[in-house]
């Protein structure tokens, strides 16, 4: 298992294929990569994403501990970045390498779910009119409940 | 202890965090107290559901206890991912 929380952009590429590299049991690679997306309007200057530091890589830690303890997986990949990005940076990746592609699918999944409401960070979007924080959506809560 | 505040909840109260001298025995005791502080603090916590809340770095419930706690952090749900 491998966590990153980190401020500065990391190589999809470059990560990924580290991670795929090295086993020789494992079938199946799953990648998710979370990107800032512009607001409808077009007008997304930066998002700032805020972390508690000390917690985030314990609750990372954790929710991966979680997805290991519950499907047949090799390896996992977190990288989270924070402070202050602009419109089609890449926030966060997991990665998730597993014998077969229904584990590493749906615990990539599991992760992803997980991160969003239970990993400590916050994100705030800036415009030329000010600045407001994202609200997290019932979905995003709802979506645990399915595991 | 050390009380952290996060994201609007940090904005609201002014402060990242602070040093608190309290008996509160649980967690919904010390935002009483804080409550009862300020102006700031009142508006900040007027709102528990809208709140979130970990003792020692550990996601917990308002009805937690403070018992041996170092640290309290309070802040608006997580938007990670």
């Amino acid at each position: 298992m491998r966590i990153e929380v980190q401020e500065a952009p990391f190589d999809l590429g470059r990560e990924t294929s580290d991670f795929a590299s090295g086993h020789k049991d494992m079938g199946a690679i799953v990648t998710f990569t979370g990107v800032v997306r512009d607001l409808a309007r077009g007008d997304l200057d930066r998002m700032e994403i805020e972390h508690y530091p000390g917690m985030t890589q314990k609750a990372l830690e954790k929710i991966a501990a979680q997805a290991q303890a519950r499907w047949s997986l090799g390896d996992v990949l977190v990288i989270h970045r924070h402070g202050a990005l602009t419109p089609g940076e890449m926030i966060m990746m997991v990665a998730t390498a597993a014998p077969h592609r229904k584990d590493a699918f749906e615990a990539a999944e599991f992760l992803m779910d997980y991160l969003k409401s239970r990993a400590p960070f916050w994100k705030k979007e800036f415009t030329r009119d000010g600045a407001e924080w994202v609200a997290a959506k019932d979905a995003d809560e709802d979506a645990l409940t399915r595991w | 202890m050390d009380v952290l505040y996060f994201a609007w909840v940090r904005e609201r109260i002014g402060l990242p965090r602070e040093q608190v001298e309290t008996s509160a025995v649980t967690v919904a005791d010390l935002v009483e107290e804080l409550k009862a502080r300020e102006a700031r603090y009142a508006a900040a916590f007027a709102d528990l559901s809208a709140l979130r809340v970990a003792v020692d770095q550990e996601l917990t419930e308002f009805d937690a206890p403070l018992a041996g706690a170092r640290e309290v952090a309070f802040f608006p749900p997580m938007t990670g991912g």
